[in-house]
């Protein structure tokens, strides 16, 4: 046991290691000068003037550096806990610009994520059940999955906010408020994160609902379940069991959802204009901001690198095969 | 009278049409008698077999009576069938090593099945089969997978005849072990008949010479028909049905060198049982075929329970 988590670990940490690596030469492979654009951005003329603010600013965000020192700093820095000055935001620090983002994110992704999943598998069980059940929510599951993230957004907000004009369609809160702790402000929190929320989760729920109903066949066709249906054991016990079996796969899968989740709905965000980490890695790369998409991108990093993590420890409880293959492993 | 099936059909339902895989089977099964069902593949021992117990989605009962222990089995009706699964009827199936349910202990998954039919465990008695069978009580706290073939074989053999019923169906069980472990199951199988965890038995197999080991009777099956049924030592020693002749002259003999007697296959292949030929379906592959086979051999009584299927018998 300890061993296989031992080896586990150490490819999260290769892993971690890689991925920040070229999440850092990402950005510094982006055409484009971020110094030159913030001292675009001061307007002014004087050349000497522009000379002093560009050294200064190189000298600031250590450009003025060789290449590989820049790398070791980064890393140096990173270990410190600190992810450098956003250029966008500039200048705020990096790591406020994300925590400032980061809960509208997972406020939207994983209520979105979990609640198709319990309800994509449900409505997957139910129809593996019944024909009529099948015949609905397989065409309904297919139109949904087939259906593009930002095309089902565009049409909600259309729809509700155009149309109807019963919900906002952008931003996380209303305008005409600053962040306070009232429930005037959750409500409008709560009316702008539900477009986007439904959008996320209407497109996700159809891909559940049939892996589910494919698996739940597979499994009530399986040598056990005719063994059991044999000895006489009733519908319910046959289900249960393939229930449960069918959703190991699910588990896998929503670990990769887990992971991918930042990256996920960042046309989502953009399209509701949601202050999340979405609409952040747009403005980071809109500006140059080598530091800021250093930060989302190792964000997600460590969002995929936790969420396989967990789900690893969470297979080896549910799974006694993974067990087995520990124990088989080892000797 | 442990079994009685008399004329049983039985019909695949295909897209070209019903395959008739048990076309007018009839045969009975006394208190304690075991009874070997041989035939090449596609000859429906095994769809016998299922019929009796539980047909799949495609199988479709299309005439015949089963009786067992003077009471109608509605083999065709898949509902009122179950009370009498498991308790009456129970299978030992062809695929033993993925018949366990693989993410539940063993001993829980028992103890589910008993309590979804109501029935409480008797740990004791568990307990005793396993040691029986050879298996250490702590299969019951392990996986599936953490059991060799012939442990699972084993226990799949206990998890059947739980429940003492009345005819025990052990379909192909020894086709994927080897030949040691054959020999092993089929004492089992003795054993449980000795000690009345099963009344009676249906031994399902293409291994003729396996099956004169444990049967008292053997029936021997031919495209959807009954082609002879007798006493064991008279279908190996004393064969009527050309058909089981040439199954038994088929077979390699032990001390016997084949240097200059080369083993005879029976040439030809089953016919179709989408479109059976009238008359005896063994008819284009039998060397006495003559023009009578035309009709429907029936299946008589040459001897005290001797049954025969062929107009030469």
């Amino acid at each position: 046991m300890r061993q296989y988590f031992g080896r586990k670990l150490l490819i999260y940490a290769l892993t971690f290691f890689v991925a920040v690596t070229v999440n850092w030469m990402i950005p510094r492979f982006m055409p484009g000068d971020p110094v030159a654009s913030m001292v675009a951005r001061a307007r002014i003329s004087d050349p000497e003037a522009v000379a002093a603010m560009q050294q200064y600013y190189s000298n600031l965000f250590g450009f003025d550096q060789p290449i590989l020192a820049q790398y070791f700093n980064f890393w140096g820095a990173l270990f410190a806990g600190n992810f450098g000055i956003s250029i966008w935001a500039y200048p705020l620090p990096v790591a406020d610009v994300i925590m400032d983002a980061v809960p509208y994110s997972l406020g939207l992704l994983i209520p979105s994520i979990l609640l198709s999943w319990f309800v994509g598998n449900w409505a997957g069980a139910l129809a593996a059940r019944r024909k009529i059940l099948d015949n609905t929510v397989l065409p309904v599951g297919y139109v949904l999955t087939a259906m593009p993230y930002m095309w089902i957004a565009i049409l909600l907000c259309w729809g509700f906010g155009v149309v109807f004009q019963v919900l906002p369609v952008a931003g996380g809160y209303s305008f005409a408020m600053q962040p306070n702790l009232s429930w005037e402000f959750v409500g409008s929190l709560f009316q702008h994160w539900l477009l986007p929320f439904v959008s996320l989760f209407l497109v996700a729920l159809g891909g559940w609902a049939i892996g589910m109903r494919n698996m739940i066949i597979y499994e009530l066709e399986a040598d056990y379940s005719n063994y059991l249906a044999a000895l006489g054991a009733p519908h319910r016990l046959i289900r249960r069991y393939a229930f449960r079996n069918a959703v190991l796969p699910q588990i896998t899968g929503l670990a990769l959802q887990l992971g991918v989740l930042v990256a996920g709905a960042l046309v989502t965000e953009i399209v509701f204009s949601y202050p999340g980490l979405g609409s952040l890695i747009l403005k980071a790369i809109q500006n140059q901001d080598f530091f800021l998409l250093q930060g989302t991108f190792l964000f997600i990093v460590l969002g995929v690198l936790i969420a396989n993590f967990v789900i690893d420890v969470v297979y080896v409880i549910v799974d006694p095969r993974t067990r087995a293959g520990m124990t088989g492993a080892t000797t | 009278m442990t079994l009685s099936v008399q004329d049983l059909r039985v019909y695949y339902r295909t897209l070209r049409g019903d395959v008739k895989a048990l076309d007018g089977v009839s045969f009975d099964v006394a208190d304690g008698e075991i009874l070997g069902l041989a035939g090449e593949s596609g000859c429906g021992k095994t769809t016998l077999g299922k019929a009796l117990i539980r047909m799949d989605g495609r199988m479709k009962l299309v005439g015949g009576q089963v009786e067992l222990d003077g009471e109608n089995l509605p083999i065709g009706d898949t509902v009122k069938m179950n009370p009498f699964r498991f308790t009456e009827v129970s299978i030992i199936p062809q695929y033993s090593m993925s018949a366990m349910n693989p993410t539940r202990k063993i001993g829980r998954m028992v103890r589910e099945l008993l309590d979804s039919r109501g029935v409480t465990v008797d740990t004791d008695e568990l307990h005793r089969r396993l040691d029986l069978v050879e298996l250490s009580r702590d299969v019951l706290t392990k996986y599936p997978l953490e059991l060799s073939g012939g442990m699972k074989q084993r226990m799949v053999m206990v998890i059947s005849t739980l429940l003492n019923p009345s005819l025990l169906i052990a379909d192909e069980i020894t086709s994927a072990l080897d030949v040691s472990t054959q020999k092993a199951v089929v004492t089992t199988l003795k054993g449980f008949r000795e000690l009345g965890f099963v009344k009676s038995m249906i031994f399902i197999t293409h291994d003729i010479s396996l099956t004169n080991q444990l049967a008292d009777t053997i029936m021997v099956m031919y495209a959807g028909k009954l082609a002879e049924k007798a006493p064991a030592d008279t279908i190996v020693n004393r064969a009527r049905h050309p058909y089981t002749q040439l199954l038994i002259s088929s077979l390699p003999e032990v001390g016997v060198r084949y240097a200059e007697k080369k083993l005879t296959g029976i040439p030809g292949n089953p016919p179709s049982l989408l479109n059976p030929p009238v008359g005896c379906r063994f008819q284009d592959r039998c060397p006495l075929a003559f023009d009578k086979c035309r009709e429907e051999p029936p299946a008589v009584e040459v001897e005290k329970d001797h049954f025969v299927a062929c107009w030469k018998a």
